[in-house]
């Protein structure tokens, strides 16, 4: 086990260390000059180059990139061009948001297709499970802002259960604040909802079809214990492994979703960072979400060979 | 009382095709002690009689007749009572060894999870069983491997430990299902002089199931053969073998390349192809491709006849196979192809 | 009753797509009204004869915005899906008749790939380039490679370790030639099953992208870029919203089905009993 522990950790350093390395190269060496850009075409080549060593960015590619990532090792990410506040606070701000907001989702599209997959295979062929399948068709293919916006009309506009928009903050109470993430979670979780019920539903028909099955009901297992006992977490192996990509799509999700709702997260920080011509902070958000996707495959992988011991022996 | 009666067993499954009768009509008896073997080519219904039994048939299938295990009536049974019953009184192991063990499981927690379903062990005392049991089957230090996983495990240990399971809580009945079809000869040999020993040792009594006719000329006291769903012969396996009295029999012994044969010879084989189980005819299943039909065979399902005490065969020609028989040589049979069609 | 609906669905999927292309093919010719003429006398107008959808906020004749912004959403679909299966596949190709190294350095390339959803490197992109169609493509497009390397190597192996490709090698035909003669007709039908699918999930990105403002730009009309048009009116004027989105979900919809149908079709053995 800690063979391959060791190995998905060299892994996992290799791909942040090559992620950091192209996230670099693209926001921050292919832009030119960012002082230029900042103070804009007319400004005086002094000034500019004032700015420029100020903002550190006369140095050579290699040293300034090795001042990011030392930098990024011990908290310390820069000043934002436009606030003039350390990246960093900005970023733990927004965090507190679109942290929560990806679990919610995360959350309820699991609660949601675990139980709707396994619905559908026990009732295979019948009306329940076409019935399943068709509402998870209809819901792959509904973009998640629109449903987004739908929600709004409905709940907001009509309804008025809840707001429109905007984050109610959580100094009000967890509540409060989870209740203005709600409608966000939901529509993120719609299109991941139906992909993973998908993926559930054929892999709990795949394991049914396996030898084990018989066997357990031979010796006298009844169908629920069959189920639950020797199914399951047969089944969870390929899920998981699903449920481990989704997660980088609704990390993407959040971005859109953000913007519709006027949730000041790390979506819409990106966003506004781009208008700013702030680029040291879109930079680092980048780098932190691509951070996040790229750990969240590691720990599938490594719950991977905890649940399927044929995996520590055979090391892919 | 017999420990396991089956009267006039029908089970019905659907198909693309329709209804079809996978088993018509088979009855027999088995004793505590007994052993029974099964023969037939594949799809004659063997398995299905042996799933009929434990009652893992597909939930469509419709069963007819009765099956009596200890007087208790056994079709019409709710789940809940054939789950006690399953791994419990009537034990069963099947064909592929490679895939009939969960992988995610160790073989210990397999091995004892009969125990701790019906008999309510704490896992202390499985786990301490189910070292006995590994070891009684011959998995070598057993003691250790119990919380080994089933890809650490060959073919033929992994039969084994499958072994261990069906028979952890004493059934009364082992249903072995083609055990050795995909194990190596000599892998072959071990796993049932392991079952033999075992049904000896405990009185259990065993079915197994085969196309092998060697794996069943040697570890059984009773053979019958199935044909389309029906058994067309029964009797003591040394009589069966020896005498062959119904046309499937004997088509089924010529075909066996014998080592005294020429090169040269054809292997005989018995014409056509077996039907579709939807499509068997009416009347005797083996009619027409059997060279001693006549327009009789095709009307109506013969009946048994006793040719001698205890074998049985269902075939209103038996004179006239019996005659064909002794005027061949005993070596290679050929089917009496001088006769008219 | 499992085989008639696979069968409608396929029937549904197909004329779908059909439908998408048709529209935006007709669009090229004929439009009721021109998308791109400002009229503020007409601005939110309810559906009428004239304008069987009504109008938006500037006055522009709905059904000729969803005629025009299927193009957006086709050309986009097509050329970073095109991106990604040609390099991806060409990739995968030379991952699986290379071996060894190559083949892990490829796969590890492609796998790096994944850490990057489209609208990330869309974002990251347009931070650097600005909005706008081709950036929109591009960054979709590579999102892609991975997904198109990953399924042609697998494909490819499977090919590989046939018979007749050992034939083939064992009379001296070089690499290239096998791949192009033996392994790439016999994938074929995976990559195009994976391309229509891949199709639709560009689609949405394009129309997430552009919701966002970095797609494609105005006066060139976007299903997405409706969408966040009408946002800002939801009180007034809710139909606004719904009829883009239901473009984008019928597009979406009609291709997954017809890439579902066609797996099934191609393949047969993984249809069985599902």
């Amino acid at each position: 086990m800690s063979v391959f522990l060791a190995k998905r950790l060299i892994t996992l350093i290799a791909t942040l260390i090559g992620a950091s390395a192209v996230v670099f190269v693209v926001l921050e060496i292919l832009p030119g000059n960012a002082a230029q850009i900042l103070m804009g075409p007319d400004a005086s080549p002094d000034a500019v180059h004032a700015l420029a060593v100020q903002l550190g960015i006369d140095r050579p590619p290699m040293e300034r990139y090795w001042h990011w990532v030392s930098g990024m090792l011990v908290g310390d990410l820069g000043q934002s061009y436009a606030y003039s506040t350390p990246v960093r606070d900005l970023i733990l701000e927004r965090l507190a948001l679109t942290v929560p907001l990806a679990v919610m989702a995360m959350v309820i599209t699991t609660a949601v297709a675990l139980a709707a997959g396994l619905y559908a295979a026990s009732r295979q062929n019948k009306l329940g499970d076409i019935g399943v399948m068709s509402l998870s068709q209809i819901g792959i293919a509904i973009p998640n802002f629109w449903f987004a916006i739908l929600l709004i009309i409905v709940f907001s506009v009509h309804l008025k259960w809840f707001s429109a928009g905007g984050f109610a903050g959580w100094d009000d109470g967890i509540f409060a604040g989870l209740k203005s993430l709600l409608l966000p979670a939901i529509s993120l979780a719609v299109v991941q909802a139906a992909i993973l019920a998908r993926i559930t539903r054929s892999a709990v028909l795949d394991v049914l079809r396996e030898d084990f099955v018989r066997t357990a009901r031979a010796k006298g297992a009844s169908r629920r214990r069959t189920l639950w006992g020797h199914v399951l977490r047969n089944a969870m192996i390929p899920v998981i492994t699903v449920m481990g990509l989704q997660f980088s799509e609704l990390l993407a999700g959040t971005i859109v979703v953000e913007s519709v709702f006027y949730l000041p997260g790390l979506g819409r920080l990106i966003f506004q960072s781009i208008s700013n011509r702030d680029l040291i902070v879109v930079r680092n958000c980048v780098m932190l979400l691509a951070a996040m996707v790229v750990m969240v495959n590691f720990v599938v992988d490594v719950l991977y060979a905890v649940i399927d011991p044929r995996v520590k022996a055979s090391d892919i | 009382m017999a420990l396991l009666e089956v009267s006039h067993l029908q089970v019905k499954l659907q198909t693309d095709r329709g209804p079809a009768l996978a088993v018509r009509d088979v009855s027999f008896s088995l004793d505590r002690s007994d052993t029974l073997g099964l023969v037939g080519e594949s799809g004659c219904g063997k398995s299905m009689t042996a799933m009929a039994i434990m009652g893992l048939l597909p939930e469509q299938a419709e069963l007819a007749g009765s099956i009596r295990l200890d007087g208790q009536e056994l079709i019409s049974q709710g789940e809940d009572e054939m789950s006690r019953i399953r791994g419990n009184r009537i034990g069963m192991i099947f064909q592929e060894p490679m895939t009939a063990l969960n992988p995610v499981h160790t073989i210990g927690d397999q091995v004892a999870e009969p125990l701790r379903l019906h008999r309510g062990v704490s896992a202390a005392h499985a786990r301490k069983q189910a070292i006995a049991l590994l070891d009684r089957v011959g998995i070598a230090d057993a003691a250790r491997r119990i919380d080994a996983y089933p890809h650490q495990f060959s073919g033929g240990q992994r039969q084994r430990v499958t072994i261990a399971m069906a028979l952890a809580c004493g059934p009364d009945l082992l249903i072995a299902d083609e055990p050795t079809t995909a194990l190596d000869v000599t892998v072959q040999k071990q796993i049932l002089e392991l079952l033999a020993g075992l049904v000896a040792e405990r009185g259990m009594a065993l079915m197994l199931i085969s196309h092998d006719l060697g794996v069943v000329a040697q570890n059984v006291a009773r053979t019958l053969v199935m044909y389309g769903g029906s058994v067309v012969e029964s009797g003591p396996t040394e009589s069966v073998f020896a005498h062959r009295m119904h046309p499937y029999t004997l088509g089924l012994f010529a075909a066996r390349p014998a080592l005294r044969s020429k090169k040269t010879e054809r292997l005989a084989t018995i014409p056509g192809t077996v039907p579709e189980l939807a499509d068997l005819p009416s009347g005797c299943p083996f009619a027409g491709r059997c060279c001693f039909t006549i327009a009789e065979c095709h009307a109506t399902v013969p009946p048994p006849y006793e040719l001698e005490p205890g074998h049985q065969a269902r075939c209103i020609r038996l004179e006239a196979v019996a005659a064909a028989r002794s005027a061949s040589a005993p070596a290679v049979d050929h089917p009496g192809r001088e006769q008219a069609q | 009753m499992k085989r008639a609906f696979r069968n409608a669905s396929f029937a549904i999927g197909a004329v779908l797509s059909i439908a998408l292309v048709a529209v935006a093919a007709l669009s090229l010719i004929w439009t009721p009204h021109s998308p791109y003429e400002v009229n503020m006398a007409a601005k939110l107008l309810p559906p009428d004869a004239s304008h069987w959808l009504g109008t938006d906020p500037y006055g522009r004749d709905i059904v000729s915005l969803l005629l025009v912004g299927a193009r957006a959403s086709i050309v986009v679909g097509m050329v970073a899906v095109g991106i990604g299966l040609i390099v991806g596949a060409a990739l995968g190709l030379l991952a699986s008749a290379r071996r060894g190294w190559a083949e892990e350095l490829i796969m590890r390339i492609a796998d790096f790939g994944f850490a990057f959803p489209a609208i990330l490197s869309a974002i990251m992109l347009t931070a650097v380039f600005g909005p706008g169609m081709v950036n929109a493509i591009i960054a979709i497009g590579i999102y892609n490679i991975p997904t198109f390397a990953r399924i042609t190597r697998a494909s490819a192996n499977a090919v590989w370790s046939r018979e007749f490709v050992l034939a083939a090698r064992a009379c001296g035909k070089g690499a290239f030639s096998i791949t192009m003669e033996h392994v790439l007709p016999n994938i074929a039908s995976v990559l195009i099953v994976q391309a229509t699918i891949r199709f639709a999930i560009a689609i949405l990105a394009e129309a997430a992208l552009s919701y966002l403002g970095l797609g494609t730009q105005p006066p060139q009309p976007s299903w997405g870029r409706m969408l966040s048009e009408a946002q800002s009116l939801m009180f007034q004027a809710p139909m606004l919203a719904v009829y883009p989105g239901f473009a984008i979900a019928l597009a979406v919809l009609g291709l997954n089905l017809l890439g579902d149908g066609l797996r099934d079709r191609f393949d047969p053995r993984l249809a069985r009993r599902r």
